[in-house]
């Protein structure tokens, strides 16, 4: 990433262009310290022969002045054992005789004063390529905080925030989070919405930094907003839905050890740095180069604290089955990302079932609440089964596939005590629907049942999901692009 | 300490449109009607054409896909050719 700072010798160096009346002015100063062998030497910007001396080094491609952050021309520093420890800023000759330690400084009549020009280090059409070839291969905006200003309240001014603090991506973070993937920074991953932005893996690490992600971190959080962003997923409908959802993700494969994220106790909470941050960071790359904060597009009525980001892993190595990736057709050894349209988890007890038929009915009665009990089919739902739950299914003998059609089957409903009116209540089917029968999850599909959860608790956990399908959003699995 | 951060945002400044002409009568113009498909917007949709060929205006009928994703872009470019105006109606 970027070149090193090129090493200059100790003494005075200058930096100057012709094209600056001020560095005119100034030659025979220049002049008089080369005599003097006090300057070491002169950097010209674009001119080799300007001025005219053996001391003035062609710095025309700009990499000196552009490593060295020069703005100004004339601009003189002072350097000790090659690091510099003083500057001053255009033609003072006052300062410069302090700055030179010298009583006698410049023809007699020369002005004394003389703010300089622009150094073309800056010059906005070259910082493109300047930054390229020789900075930190970063085009980010950098933004410079006032020496007064406290840098954590001014992100929080700046509306970066979604409310929690934020780390500061200093380009130095900004570099080490790069250093967790293998793409470039200026590879557009997607188009973020709601403002339709090309979104870069330069973007993305940083709102990763401000999250407060790990560099191994990123290749999931890349993914993740892959996945949003595609039509299918339909990130723009879950920003601008009045509904409390967001993208719920979960990660399965040997990337969830190697970053240590959390599947067992207390998983959907907090406590986690790779839980916690890798879906904030999903979110607050939607919000601040996609433009979706609440409020604007983000139109939810209530919200959901999972809209900070919700995100944990699945415990393959405790569950009596593959894993959910594995149903989906991608081997143990593949890492993956799913995403799936939800609002924040919701806790099923049931510690008296023994069988795994009265359990599964149990289940099913716990997930006919998401949304409305009297509203089936256009939800789908993920279900976290805890261990002591899976145990009574496992000891059984049942498959996963057998768990997932028995709580869809005892999930179906007369649609007599559905229609709108049934049960003094308006909300439900049109009568159209009546004097049938209708599960409240879709077969093939309206079910994700994941393994997961600290080992006491005779618990399972759902998440309500949202518009299932094209008019809606279509959950997603991907494999992780390290 | 001075402290330099890279920019999170998309670092994009919205550009500045001028609003398309007001119409300023519905004598005669073309009203286009945008249902946007949630539930009972047909019904709010069909009340205000009859309000507006009252008074004159021809009434052309649009349906999104779906609430939940803008409107595809050939069909805004239909509206905009075809339309002198547009209402695009969210009811529940």
């Amino acid at each position: 990433m970027g070149n090193s700072r090129p090493k200059l010798a100790d003494g005075f160096v200058v930096f100057v262009k012709r094209d600056c009346p001020t560095c005119e002015l100034i030659v025979p100063v220049l002049e008089q310290l080369y005599e003097s062998k006090i300057l070491r030497t002169i950097f010209t910007q674009d001119d080799t022969s300007f001025p005219k001396l053996p001391i003035t080094s062609d710095d025309t491609s700009l990499e000196v002045s552009f490593s060295h952050r020069i703005e100004t021309v004339p601009t003189l520093l002072k350097i000790q054992d090659g690091i510099e420890v003083d500057r001053t800023v255009g033609w003072s000759q006052d300062t410069w005789k302090a700055f030179l330690n010298i009583e006698d400084l410049g023809p007699e009549n020369i002005r004394s004063y003389s703010p300089g020009c622009g150094s073309l280090s800056v010059d906005p059409d070259l910082q493109g390529m300047l930054q390229k070839k020789y900075g930190s291969g970063l085009v980010s905006r950098e933004v410079t905080f006032a020496s007064a200003e406290d840098e954590f309240e001014a992100m929080y001014d700046r509306g970066w925030s979604d409310g929690l603090p934020l780390i500061p991506p200093t380009i130095e973070r900004v570099q080490a989070m790069l250093e967790g993937t293998k793409r470039k920074p200026d590879e557009i991953i997607t188009i973020v919405p709601p403002d339709l932005v090309d979104l870069t893996v330069e973007k993305v690490a940083i709102n990763s930094v401000m999250a407060g992600c790990k560099p191994e971190y990123l290749p999931v959080v890349i993914t993740a907003l892959e996945t949003a962003c595609g039509d299918e997923f339909n990130m723009h409908g879950l920003l601008a839905t009045t509904m409390p959802v967001g993208p719920v993700i979960f990660v399965n494969g040997p990337i969830r050890k190697s970053i240590n994220m959390n599947s067992g106790m207390n998983l959907l909470g907090q406590g986690n740095r790779a839980n916690s941050t890798i879906g904030r960071a999903v979110q607050l790359t939607i919000r601040n180069v996609g433009g979706g904060r609440p409020g604007e597009v983000d139109r939810a009525t209530h919200g959901s604290p999972a809209k900070y980001g919700l995100c944990f892993a699945e415990d393959e190595e405790g569950s009596p089955w593959q894993s959910y990736a594995q149903d989906q057709g991608f081997s143990s050894e593949q890492n993956t990302v799913t995403l799936f349209p939800g609002e924040g988890p919701r806790m099923i007890v049931d510690q008296l079932s023994r069988s795994p038929n009265e359990l599964a009915r149990s289940l099913a009665m716990g997930i006919i609440g998401n949304v409305h009990p009297k509203l089936v089919m256009g939800f789908d739902a993920i279900l976290i089964i805890g261990p002591e739950h899976a145990s009574r299914f496992a000891e059984a003998g049942w498959t996963k596939e057998q768990v997932n059609e028995a709580i869809i089957n005892h999930s179906i409903r007369e649609t007599d005590e559905l229609i709108r009116g049934a049960d003094g209540i308006s909300e439900g089917l049109p009568e159209a629907f009546a004097g049938s029968t209708l599960p409240k999850l879709r077969p093939n599909g309206g079910l994700i049942i994941l393994y997961g959860g600290g080992a006491a608790g005779l618990f399972s956990a759902t998440i309500g999901g949202w518009l299932s399908g094209d008019k809606g959003s279509i959950y997603q699995t991907r494999e992780i692009t390290l | 300490m001075t402290t330099s951060i890279l920019d999170p945002t998309n670092e994009q400044a919205p550009e500045h449109r001028e609003r398309a002409q007001r119409i300023s009568s519905l004598q005669g113009a073309t009203i286009g009607l945008l249902d946007i498909s949630k539930p009972r917007g047909d019904v709010f949709l069909d009340t205000v054409q009859s309000l507006l060929e009252k008074k004159g205006a021809i009434v052309l009928r649009y349906v999104k896909p779906t609430f939940t994703k803008p409107a595809p872009v050939d069909l805004r470019h239909e509206i905009s050719t075809t339309c002198d105006a547009v209402i695009e109606a969210l009811a529940d």
